[in-house]
């Protein structure tokens, strides 16, 4: 049985149609990258996954064993993230709260399991630093290991490499793949680039207000929305 | 500098209002970490303005001021949380309106009654003599409730304040936490507003945070850092407010401003020895 199923799913915002007749599965230890302009439906999409948004009509299926809860998300970076004095380790703790029950304190195994994190990201030496000292893409690696923190089986990512440098976003990109390939967790990423999608990925969802395309990312480049979006790349 | 303290100590009514001053002060620096950090700074400051128009109306009808300003504080803490999340109308102006609004009401229903009178003026700029007994009680169990609540939820207010979200998403009820944050800065900003006044109370939120961001670079120290910095300031500030027969939340301002500078200078030495 498929990880995550939706059938004919459609969102409202205010009543008006934001996202419609939405048809794909996610099958376990998939690498899927939503895609689509700006306003698209992504973020909407990510947020019904996410539990926060129920469809307007059709549904979200989850498998046995996984709710929206034990999903490590990451999401896009705030402003107000820049200056905010943390250190790396009490930002990946954070996202330890989902097991935490109604204890008011973190357990040695919560702890534990975000110092596992923040070695799985390769911030081991970073642990002590400081959240706003840190450069674009380590700072991304944080909230990655804040999200693994959260999960053993799907991670959502939303940009993941906005605003990140050519250099940083390669490294994120080998991170993600990492963290699929190796250690089978499932991946969702947003992302406005169609390139990613369809080098990143193994699955690949093009929205436009409803679901202009979803297969696996080699159909998609052969195909004539994909080879549109790509520009002639796709062969 | 502990004679004074001392001698400020013989006076029993001082004694209160020291106690009540210094948990106010530091529910106040507590609260501001989460408020400051999530842009919410100018609630403090709505809240301040509203608090004055309901002191002086409860001054005018006659009711006991803190059982009208608490409830309609808090009321108007969600209005603010509304406003500042909106985004169809501009947060920030809303909230400007309506501090404005609230004053204004506030001295044009004392002065067609009763005039400006002392007790207007207090409220205004503060005074530790406006402090009864019943009050001080009020505010040392409220002051705990706050103190107890920051150290129970202390991971959780963390996830929220560093990102909603996130939060959101791990199934963490964030409006919840932001209306209870709300809820939680209205009453310290009540109690403290009779000492520090409607104009200044918003300096116990935001000031002591910025101090101790100047130089803490971790959550929790920055967390423990600014509580410190509230009860030292609180502590100084109300020596020099006695030695100089100075109004109190104005002393406190301007040891909040030598400290902050302080702070900053420090911070700023810190960074540049560290980056050679």
């Amino acid at each position: 049985m498929s990880l995550i199923q939706v059938n004919n799913a459609a969102f409202r915002y205010d009543g008006k149609e934001v996202v419609s007749e939405l048809n794909f599965e996610v099958e376990h230890c998939d690498y899927l990258c939503i895609v689509g302009e700006n306003g698209s439906g992504k973020s909407t999409l990510v947020k019904g996954l996410l539990g926060l948004k129920s469809p307007y009509s059709g549904a979200i299926t989850f498998s046995e064993g996984l709710t929206a809860r034990q999903i490590g998300y990451l999401p896009q970076q705030k402003e107000s993230q820049r200056d905010f004095p943390a250190s790396v380790q009490e930002v990946v703790l954070s996202g330890t709260l989902n097991s935490m029950g109604i204890r008011p304190f973190y357990t040695r195994a919560q702890r534990n399991n975000a110092l596992t994190q923040i070695e799985r990201v390769g911030m081991l030496q970073h642990k002590n630093a400081a959240f706003r000292e840190l450069s674009g893409g380590q700072q991304q690696r944080a909230l990655l290991a804040r999200a693994l923190a959260a999960t053993q089986k799907l991670l959502i990512l939303d940009e993941p490499i906005a605003s990140l440098d050519p250099v940083a976003t390669a490294d994120m990109y080998h991170l993600i793949e990492e963290i699929n390939k190796h250690h089978g967790v499932t991946v969702i990423m947003v992302s406005h680039d169609p390139h990613a999608a369809a080098h990143e990925a193994n699955h690949v969802l093009h929205l436009e207000h409803q679901q202009l395309f979803f297969g696996t990312a080699s159909d998609y480049r052969k195909s004539d929305i994909g080879k549109r979006f790509l520009g002639g790349e796709g062969r | 500098m502990i004679g004074v303290l001392q001698e400020m100590l013989s006076y029993p009514f001082l004694v209160r209002a020291l106690t009540v001053g210094l948990l106010v002060a530091l529910c106040a620096s507590l609260l501001g970490v989460s408020l400051v950090l999530k842009r919410f700074s100018m609630i403090g400051d709505g809240l301040s303005h509203v608090g004055f128009g309901a002191l002086a109306i409860a001054s005018v009808v006659g009711i006991a001021p803190l059982y009208l300003a608490i409830p309609v504080c808090i009321a108007a803490s969600f209005l603010l949380l509304r406003m500042s999340e909106s985004t169809r109308i501009k947060g920030d102006a809303a909230i400007a309106m309506l501090s404005a609004g609230a004053l204004a009401i506030g001295v044009m229903v004392v002065s067609m009654t009763t005039g400006m009178n002392t007790d207007v003026y207090n409220y205004m700029f503060g005074s530790i003599l406006s402090l009864s007994a019943a009050d001080a009680t009020l505010s040392i169990v409220l002051s705990g409730v706050v103190l107890v609540l920051f150290v129970l939820f202390y991971p959780r207010l963390f996830a929220v304040t560093f990102d909603e979200s996130f939060s959101r998403a791990t199934g963490i009820p964030t409006r919840v936490y932001n209306a209870a944050l709300a809820t939680l800065a209205s009453v310290t900003v009540v109690l403290g507003m009779r000492m520090m006044g409607a104009l200044l109370i918003s300096s116990l939120i935001i000031f002591p945070v910025l101090t101790a961001m100047r130089i803490g670079k971790r959550y929790l120290s920055v967390t423990i850092l600014s509580a410190v910095v509230a009860a030292a300031v609180f502590i100084l500030g109300m020596i020099v407010s006695y030695v100089y027969e100075a109004p109190s939340g104005a002393s406190i301002v301007c040891v909040n401003i030598v400290l902050f500078l302080l702070f900053a200078v420090a911070g700023a030495i810190r960074n540049a020895v560290t980056k050679k």
